[in-house]
């Protein structure tokens, strides 16, 4: 064990770290979603009371309902988009780098610019969607206060950031794809249709697979987006937009614990909420993986 | 190929491929105009006073009032000030990512000591997690040591993350080879200099793209700032930009003006690393499938 100093000692700046921001923290948080606490009074342990009142919060409800709507608005278009696109570019010769940069960039800019960028173009009174409704005659839509488009309005914004990621991994993976397949498949026959749906897809499955996790996890974590878009200040009660309708668990979570000071309850949020992306990634992996054996 | 290049349906086909090429162009072009939309139209409306956007129908072209927003943008918000901090934050976290990191990964790809999967092993399980899950613990640590509102608040809790370690480990594993560091070892280099002398500069490929990931990520960073930077004089700029959009009566073209400016710099730092940057992006994605 001595004789591996040099070993140990080149891991622990990162471990030290890790045990005190992450591991230490994810576990804490579990031990405090049975706890009553403010951030300044002392702890007092009530069991199970905060899942609990969980399961009777329609507000906490709402907010799951929020979520999914928004992560199938959002994470559906995207990868579909995203597959389409890497198929066209994986055909193409030319300006290939242009493509793949310029469809690239809105995934490395930052999110409350795109919020701020959304809000402004998807304005009720003003934004330009509005105003070039009006120019055909169409009377202004209220992107921003129908429960509905506030979520189609987030996930278009999320669609528009993750199309371009998901399309460069698709790429990868349609090259990773030896040319003699395809041959096969055209000397059997099959036309580009066929070809897509019963060589690509198939060969593609574990990247599929990848993607859909990735997005599952990452669509369920929207935050930013409704914060900034219908954050009128800390005060207002009424986050997540008009009828609460933009109200992720994530911002609901950030309401509790940061807004009310109820640590405790955000804690049970934070957990339940986690307890829910594991359900919904293990479903979709089922999904994908009887794909494969049909 | 030559021979199939004389029978009629090989030139039929060619001719065919044509259009078709096309309109694999034609949409990749339509899907470009959609991906860099925003950035033209967030010009415009920088470029414009808000009444002109406002107008029906709206003044789609770029116009002379930029000068005018960006002052009121730095009458408004202090953006210097708080891109000051943004680079503060954003150098540090890089710097200590790419080290920490590569260390860690270099004692894991290319040694074997006891302890080594399972430690590796509950990163993979922390990769997984949704980090949310620590963030309110993060925050009672940070006031219990009195770090609330303080830049360095931002920086410890982003080295934390596991995904450098994972990615750099196997590139040092393909990338660095065993002969080499046994060489060294034979002339009498420790395991330090073997890291300095051999994997380091072997690595740079990936050590780019993960200080650019870095960057970005920490430039980017909206939630855990927006926790724990109480103090007003320690705002990030995605703070400050955010700040721009409150209120009812939004100087839109104020605001555009702000996005503008927060979101030329890391445009242009992607422009100039972009090939190496995706390239390095899909390396992990797709080994990480």
């Amino acid at each position: 064990m001595l004789s591996y100093w040099r070993q140990y000692l080149a891991i622990s700046p990162f471990y030290l770290i890790f045990i005190a921001f992450s591991f230490f923290p994810v576990f804490y948080s579990l031990y405090l979603a049975f706890q009553r606490y403010d951030g300044l009074g002392t702890k007092q342990f009530v069991g199970l009371q905060q899942f609990e009142f969980l399961w009777n919060d329609p507000v906490f409800w709402l907010s799951i309902r929020n979520t999914l709507v928004i992560w199938v608005l959002s994470t559906v278009p995207t990868l579909f988009g995203a597959l389409v696109l890497a198929t066209l570019l994986h055909s193409v010769r030319r300006f290939k780098g242009f493509y793949r940069i310029a469809l690239y960039v809105p995934n490395v800019t930052s999110i409350v610019a795109v919020a701020i960028f959304f809000g402004a173009v998807f304005s009720n009174n003003f934004g330009l969607v509005n105003a070039i409704l009006g120019t055909v005659g169409i009377s202004p839509v209220p992107w921003l206060s129908n429960p509905w488009l506030i979520k189609l309005v987030i996930g278009l914004l999320m669609t528009w950031m993750w199309t371009g990621y998901n399309m460069i991994i698709y790429l990868a993976g349609l090259q990773a794809i030896p040319q003699s397949v395809y041959e096969a498949a055209k000397m059997d026959g099959a036309g580009p249709v066929r070809t897509f749906f019963q060589i690509t897809i198939p060969i593609m499955r574990p990247i599929i697979l990848f993607t859909v996790i990735v997005s599952t996890i990452n669509g369920l974590q929207s935050f930013s987006e409704p914060q900034v878009l219908f954050a009128s200040n800390a005060a207002n009660a009424n986050l997540g937009g008009p009828g609460q309708a933009g109200l992720t668990t994530l911002l609901y979570f950030y309401q509790s614990s940061f807004l009310d000071n109820d640590y405790g309850y955000g804690a049970a949020i934070v957990w339940a909420f986690f307890v829910l992306i594991i359900v919904l990634v293990v479903i979709n992996w089922r999904i994908v993986q009887r794909g494969s054996k049909s | 190929m030559t021979a199939a290049a004389t029978t009629r349906p090989a030139t039929g086909a060619r001719w065919l491929r044509r259009p078709k090429g096309l309109t694999a162009h034609i949409f990749l072009i339509l899907a470009v105009l959609i991906s860099v939309f925003p950035f033209v139209w967030t010009i415009v409306m920088a470029t414009n006073t808000t009444s002109d956007i406002y107008k029906s129908p709206p003044k789609l072209t770029f116009g002379s009032h930029l000068l005018e927003n960006i002052r009121h943008v730095l009458d408004t918000i202090d953006f210097f000030g708080s891109m000051l901090n943004t680079v503060i934050v954003a150098c540090a976290t890089t710097v200590l990512v790419l080290f920490v990191d590569s260390l860690a990964a270099f004692a894991f790809a290319k040694f074997d000591f006891p302890g080594r999967k399972m430690l590796f092993g509950t990163l993979l399980v922390f990769m997984m997690l949704p980090l949310q899950l620590a963030v309110l613990p993060q925050f009672i640590l940070m006031s219990e040591i009195g770090w609330v509102g303080m830049l360095k608040a931002l920086v410890w809790p982003a080295l934390s993350n596991a995904f450098g370690i994972f990615w750099l480990r196997q590139y040092i594993e393909n990338g660095v080879p065993d002969e080499l560091l046994d060489a060294a070892r034979i002339d009498g280099a420790g395991f330090f200099r073997q890291y300095w002398n051999i994997a380091l500069p072997m690595i740079r490929p990936a050590l780019s793209f993960l200080a650019i990931y870095a960057f970005v990520n920490a430039w980017n960073d909206y939630v855990w700032p927006l926790i724990v930077l109480t103090n007003p004089d320690h705002v990030t700029l995605q703070l400050e930009l955010a700040q721009l959009n409150v209120g009812h009566n939004t100087d839109y073209s104020m605001v555009m003006a702000g996005v503008l400016m927060a979101s030329i710099p890391l445009v242009v730092v992607f422009a100039v690393f972009a090939r190496g940057f995706i390239a390095g992006a899909t390396e992990g994605a797709v080994q990480g499938s």
